[in-house]
């Protein structure tokens, strides 16, 4: 390597016999990262086309200056010479420093196993393979909800031990903090159903039948189900991404040799916060998105009072507890999924998000799920 | 041969990933009060035979007894009350990041004891003055360094005065002056209080100059290469590996009288 500072000179790289038996490989010009390097393709077959034996010099003389541009291709012609036994030699300026490199990078042999596993691949193993996965999934689920279960029942004997401070701040969380948001969607949700509805009905006559419908739908189904699905984004894949964090940093390893229960620790506070606010919510969400029919009915001309009489009428006990008693549902299930997949995290910062995500997939699933069972209870049960 | 039963001995114990193998066929033994390092290239499955140790994982196969009582086989109350005897200091500290200092020391005292709220708050000043960190109970860990949240979760290591701490490279990312101060209070707190220390190290200063006992694996074998004093290892162990990891890579003449491992 030569200290001259000229201009860069485009580098090339010769193989050229040089005698019985032996070859020499220069490289000239300047080798580094910042130049185009040529096409060496030929150049590179050549060396591996050399007959097993030979010897092979590198020569570096005549090159201006170098970095990981040549040595990078010199250490592949080294493996090449070492995998057909040439015998390599160097030939350089002043310094060794590129025979070193290529000496230290050969240090450790190549790896075997690429990392990469192989896997089959075909229509049939995939299936297996998913299959596998699925029974994986559904024995921790299964193993979760019995836990879970046995976790309620030490709570409600006063047995499971948790900090209060933790069940308050959780509750404050789900609760007080998501007030903005359920009130935005709901209100949208109401205004949207009196708008639609109201299109429709004015065609019959029938304007103030809005607040029936804006009522029944609230009421039955739009607030918790909306509830649930702001929740889901909102404070179950927050409860998997902090439990999948406190994995990585081993927080939950630390509860379990301080001889904490990590399920009663981090599992049982976020299921109760949840249970206690869904309802709570729910309630609140169908009271504002109500409000929201209210007042667009009001803007196409039907009075506020004539509005609050009908609504009245429509609603009763019954219906009015519908949507309270699945929300209950709703909240376990976020509850739920958010920490099953917070404890099967994986322990890197990519395993969290995967995890997160799948809090929301799974709950929003459950959500659809277990309403549409319950619309189908109600409808036998004529409710 | 007296009937002598060592604080912890780890027997036939085969750790392994589903069907990957860590290490197979550990023997060694742990006496009271000993300093015992475990020793090994990166990735050779220590900080997997600590967890194993500490009852996170189960073993593949063998069993691992704690005063000749089996920690696998007992029931999970005998479990607890044996986990409650020890002290673990993790690798990324792992300090409840919701609370603060003073909250992560007090927590397993609340938990575990019937002390009033003056003494824990006295506890848990004097573990943090032992530490070096008098005077930060109202720190959150994410308001602390990297250094000191290592210190912290010692401190809470510490808390209940166990019989048996066990430490995941504790000095690692520490500077030399900490990490010296650390290595002494190591000391310190075994001999004063008969503490065992189990402690997965590559600092080879601190683990030379505290250890008094250690296993040494090595990942190409996948067996345990050599038990014993690290200083003698270093000079003395037949197996040039182990030799060599002590000298920090310099190949050393073969010993001329070998000690068996």
């Amino acid at each position: 390597m030569t200290q001259e500072s000229t201009k860069p000179v485009s580098p090339t790289l010769e193989l050229r016999p040089s005698g019985e038996d032996s070859f020499v490989l220069i490289a000239k010009g300047t080798w580094t990262i910042n130049q185009q390097r040529p096409s060496l393709k030929e150049t590179l077959s050549d060396v591996d086309d050399l007959p097993a034996g030979s010897s092979l010099t590198i020569d570096t003389t005549k090159s201006q200056r170098y970095d990981s541009s040549l040595t990078s291709l010199l250490l592949r012609v080294a493996r090449t010479a070492a995998d057909k036994d040439l015998k390599l030699d160097y030939k350089t300026d002043t310094d060794s420093g590129i025979a070193k490199l290529i000496d230290l990078a050969l240090s450790v042999p190549l790896s075997k196993d690429d990392g990469h596993h192989e896997t089959e691949n075909d229509f049939f193993s995939r299936v297996g393979e998913a299959t596998i996965e699925l029974y994986d999934n559904l024995l921790d689920s299964v193993t979760f909800i019995g836990e879970a279960i046995f976790s309620m029942i030490r709570f409600a004997t006063g047995r499971a031990r948790f900090r209060s401070t933790d069940l308050w701040l959780t509750i404050q969380n789900c609760g007080a903090e998501a007030l903005p948001i359920v009130t935005l969607i709901s209100f949208l949700i109401g205004t949207i159903l009196a708008f639609v509805g109201k299109a429709q009905l004015d065609a019959f006559g029938a304007s103030i039948y809005v607040a029936d419908l804006v009522a029944i739908a609230m009421v039955r189904e739009m607030g918790c189900v909306m509830t649930g699905i702001i929740m889901s984004g909102r404070t179950g894949a927050a409860f998997a991404a902090q439990i999948g964090s406190m994995k990585v940093t081993q927080e939950v390893d630390a509860l379990r040799t301080f001889g904490f229960n990590p399920f009663d620790y981090l599992v049982l506070p976020r299921m109760i916060a949840l249970i206690v606010m869904m309802p709570l919510l729910t309630i609140y969400a169908n009271l504002v998105g109500i409000v929201g029919g209210l007042l667009v009915s009001w803007a196409s001309g039907i009075q506020p009072l004539a509005y609050i009489n009908e609504t009245i009428s429509v609603l009763n006990l019954t219906q009015l507890s519908l949507g309270v008693i699945k929300s209950v549902f709703f909240g376990i299930v976020i509850a739920g999924a958010g920490c099953l997949r917070g404890l099967q995290s994986g322990n890197s910062s990519s395993a969290v998000g995967t995890a997160a995500t799948r809090a929301v997939v799974t709950s929003i699933t459950m959500i659809i799920v277990i309403d549409s069972f319950f619309a189908v209870v109600f409808t036998i049960f004529d409710i | 041969m007296s009937e002598h039963t060592p604080q912890i001995s780890v027997r036939d114990l085969t750790m392994a990933y589903g069907s990957n193998v860590v290490m197979r066929d550990l023997n060694f033994d742990i006496e009271r009060g000993e300093i015992f390092a475990i020793i090994g290239g990166s990735g050779c499955g220590k900080s997997t035979l600590l967890r194993h140790m500490i009852g996170l994982k189960e073993p593949a196969k063998g069993d691992i007894l704690y005063e000749g009582e089996s920690f696998n086989a007992s029931s999970s109350k005998q479990r607890e009350a044996l986990m409650r005897r020890f002290g673990v200091l993790y690798q990324s500290s792992a300090l409840w990041s919701s609370l603060t200092l003073a909250e992560n020391i007090a927590m397993p005292l609340e938990e575990h004891t019937k002390l009033t709220k003056d003494t824990i708050a006295d506890i848990v000043s004097y573990k943090l003055s032992l530490v070096g960190l008098a005077g930060f109970q109202e720190y959150y860990p994410s308001e602390i360094s990297g250094g000191m949240k290592k210190r912290a979760a010692l401190a809470r290591a510490m808390a209940l005065d166990p019989e048996i701490l066990f430490f995941d490279e504790p000095s690692a990312g520490l500077d030399p002056v900490t990490s010296k101060r650390l290595d002494e209070l190591i000391v310190q707190i075994s001999e004063s209080m008969k503490t065992t220390v189990i402690l997965v190290t590559h600092e080879l200063p601190s683990l030379l100059s505290i250890a008094t006992n250690s296993i040494f694996l090595d990942v190409s074998t996948k067996t345990q290469a050599a038990v014993g004093d690290p200083k003698e290892l270093k000079e003395h162990c037949k197996i040039p590996q182990v030799r060599e990891f002590l000298n920090r890579g310099q190949d050393v003449e073969a010993p001329s009288h070998s000690l068996s491992s």
